[in-house]
């Protein structure tokens, strides 16, 4: 929540009518849901299933550098996919009207160290319900960074720039300990619940499940090509993570994305509730390959107001969003990666400072700030 | 190490290499239709029978363990990206030798996967299969005197028998609107000159309705004969109760296509088939709200729509999405978000 609410000027009736406005737009993607959208996921499907195992058997021939460099892009590439445009937007219920069991978010599992259903309960759940509330919406910073004024600022804080690189560096094993809430869940009194551990002990399952295919069973089966399979594989790990957390930073990060205090979704009507998600969310430019790599994530703002629309049609849901912004005079932020990039770095750099000067707080507001 | 043994060691390996995914989910990419996959089949052929019905040729998959005469498959189609099960009698004899079986399906008006597969389907496209099942069949002990006694698409498990065994003494009594509606007639009237069937077609369209006492003048030994019996359900209560009255029950075997239609109406009673409990519902509750009221444990998440969370199956009956008024009804594997769904009509939910 930034001094001045950028939607102030907007009434109640108004933020009801552009609430019927979107869903207009959602009732007609759904009912024109058909043979080509179905068709669409499959063959992304097929299509990362191919790369992935093409790629697999180049490397194991990466002792010859030609063949390390070639299966490693194509290896970065196809777990990309997997994780951006198949898994995440399965899992979000997106092609489950398919009423295909193999590509249903009930059954779908990625290639990433945190369990389908964890992730599902902690990002569909939590995130996208409170997108950007402080204190309920943990993805605001993973519960490690600060990345907004009005948190409290800690000593901790300083080393955020450096969390945050480790994070993007080892981010499927972040998403996974966030997934368990594993800070909360270390406290003594906690780390003995049953359920904890029975998720924990589902994580730990699949990271070993990851670790063996990723970093033992592959690079035996290369032979001499152990290593430089090995070698092969972190980097596609790597590059899949820092990918994915650049991208998901762009979503809610940039300067000019809202943040919103607890008490401010208290009987929180279908208007107000898109409203936020509209002032919340932000947006990547580019090309079509680029909102392919991003998992159509580069459509943040289309995908908080819409998350179980099929992700192929996010492009032209955007056209029609981006209209309803102009006209309810709202500010759509977009901009192309490197600059989102840029400016969500320049944030978690700048508050890993404490606030430069007390921020000017209208009456209103602090009692607000109090209440909270 | 045995071989089986051997085997299964080399499968969990491979698990090991494709996990998350399961070696199968590769190999479907370049063999869907080998042995040990899920049961598929491939359309390789639509004839069409009459105007409103076509025959469809399918190459099932390895798996299949092909089926008896007079029994039927479940197939899964996609229709416009949504997979819809449906439920056809299999009119190919077993004993065919290029190993295809065939279905015929008579396209219902607004029926979406008949008319998809009169109309639209193309040869090559992948079909999901069950094996077959139904107690419609022949018995192993050759009777000596049969009566098929069919009306509409009730001919195609019986087509499926006439070309599969063949009797001594076959008499065939088939209702169609018009002499074009018959399905099969020029294969029928073939049998006829061959002396190998009697054959009535009633066509209800100028002679009305079969009434079933005037099967005494058709088939003046009717009650000698087995008989087997498909078609709408009028046929069949009146044949049943014909037979009965007449002591002769046991002679019949019917089939009915469709046992019960859910009928879409505003609220109704839900049972939560998991736990046993059965409560009233209006037309505008969620089935989440519903069910928690009445102490079922229900999975929920964000409670609009948009996390599922709260997806269930739907076992019986048909509910309405609150947000657009869409009715959905319960086949096999449908799956619905109870937080925005309600019930329309009676509807059992696996909870
Ligand atoms: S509870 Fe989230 S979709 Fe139903």
């Amino acid at each position: 929540m930034t001094a001045i609410d950028p939607t102030a000027h907007l009434t109640a009736e108004q933020i009801e009518e552009l609430g019927r406005e979107l869903d207009a737009i959602r009732d007609e993607v759904i009912a024109g849901r058909g043979e080509k959208d179905a068709a669409y996921i499959r063959k992304v499907i097929s299509a990362q299933r191919k790369l992935e195992l093409v790629s697999r058997g180049v490397l194991l021939f990466s002792i010859f550098p030609p063949a390390w460099l070639l299966g490693t892009a194509g290896l970065s590439v196809a777990k990309i996919m997997d994780n951006m445009e198949i898994g995440h937007n399965i899992l979000h219920g997106q092609w489950d009207w398919m009423r295909d069991p193999k590509i249903h978010s009930t059954t779908w599992e990625w290639d990433h160290v945190s369990p389908a259903d964890q992730w599902k309960h902690s990002h569909n759940e939590l995130h996208h319900t409170y997108t950007n509330v402080i204190g309920k919406d943990n993805d605001l910073g993973y519960g490690i960074m600060r990345v907004d004024e009005d948190q409290k600022w800690h000593p901790f804080h300083l080393g955020q720039p450096l969390w945050n690189f480790i994070n993007a560096c080892f981010f499927e094993y972040g998403i996974a300990a966030y997934d368990l809430e594993l800070g909360k869940n270390l406290h003594k009194r906690r780390r003995n619940n049953p359920e904890f551990r029975a998720r924990a002990k589902a994580v730990g399952r699949k990271i070993r499940k990851q670790v063996l295919k990723d970093y033992v069973i592959h690079p035996l089966l290369s032979g001499p090509s152990f290593l430089t399979t090995l070698a092969a594989t972190f980097t596609a790990n790597l590059v899949r993570n820092i990918w994915s957390h650049s991208v998901i930073m762009c979503g809610h990060f940039p300067e000019g994305v809202q943040v919103f205090e607890r008490r401010s979704i208290k009987d929180e009507t279908r208007g107000q509730w898109y409203l936020r998600q509209m002032m919340g969310s932000a947006n990547i430019s580019g090309s079509r390959a680029m909102h392919f790599m991003t998992g159509n994530l580069s459509h943040q703002i289309e995908h908080h107001l819409f998350p179980d629309l099929p992700s192929n049609r996010y492009a032209e849901v955007a056209v029609k969003v981006r209209a309803l912004f102009e006209k309810y005079e709202l500010e759509y932020v977009t901009g192309p990666l490197p600059k989102q990039v840029f400016s969500a770095w320049r944030k978690v750099f700048r508050l890993s400072l404490p606030n430069k000067k007390p921020e000017v707080k209208t009456p209103d507001r602090q009692q607000e700030l109090v209440a909270a | 190490m045995t071989s089986a043994a051997l085997r299964s060691r080399a499968w969990k390996l491979l698990e090991m290499v494709t996990t998350p995914l399961l070696p199968s989910d590769y190999l479907d990419l370049v063999s869907p239709l080998r042995a040990g996959a899920d049961l598929r089949g491939r359309i390789e052929a639509v004839h069409p029978e009459t105007d409103d019905a076509a025959t469809v040729v399918i190459r099932p998959g390895r798996g299949w363990r092909g089926h008896t005469a007079g029994q039927y498959v479940r197939i899964g189609v996609d229709v416009d990206g949504v997979r819809l099960w449906r439920a056809y009698s299999l009119t190919s004899p077993t004993n065919r030798q290029d190993g295809r079986v065939t279905i015929t399906v008579k396209a219902i008006p607004d029926g979406k996967v008949s008319n998809h597969l009169v109309r639209r389907a193309k040869p090559g496209t992948l079909i999901q299969l069950d094996q077959a099942t139904g107690d419609f069949v022949l018995p192993q002990a050759k009777p000596v005197k049969v009566l098929y006694l069919t009306a509409g698409s009730g001919i195609t498990p019986v087509m499926g028998m006439l070309r599969d065994t063949e009797f001594d003494d076959v008499v065939m009594v088939h209702c169609a609107p018009r002499p074009q509606d018959v399905i099969f007639r020029n294969e029928l009237h073939d049998l006829v000159a061959d002396k190998k069937l009697r054959l009535t077609e009633v066509h209800t369209a100028t002679d009305g309705m079969l009434d079933i006492a005037r099967l005494d003048e058709l088939v003046p030994d009717w009650a000698e004969r087995e008989t087997w019996a498909c078609g709408p359900a009028g046929l069949l209560d009146a044949a049943e109760e014909h037979w009965s009255k007449h002591g002769v029950q046991e002679r019949l075997h019917t089939e009915r296509f469709r046992p019960s239609i859910a009928v879409a109406g505003d609220g109704g009673e839900v049972t939560f088939s998991a736990t046993g409990k059965t409560v009233d519902a209006d037309g505008a509750t969620p089935l989440l709200d519903i069910g928690e009221e009445a102490g079922v444990l229900m999975p929920s998440g964000c409670r609009m729509g948009i996390c599922f969370g709260c997806v269930t199956p739907l076992r019986g009956g048909a509910v309405r999405d609150l947000r657009t008024g869409e009715i959905t009804e319960a086949e096999p594997g449908v799956l619905i978000q109870t937080c925005v769904s309600a019930a329309a009509g009676p509807c059992d939910i696996e909870r």
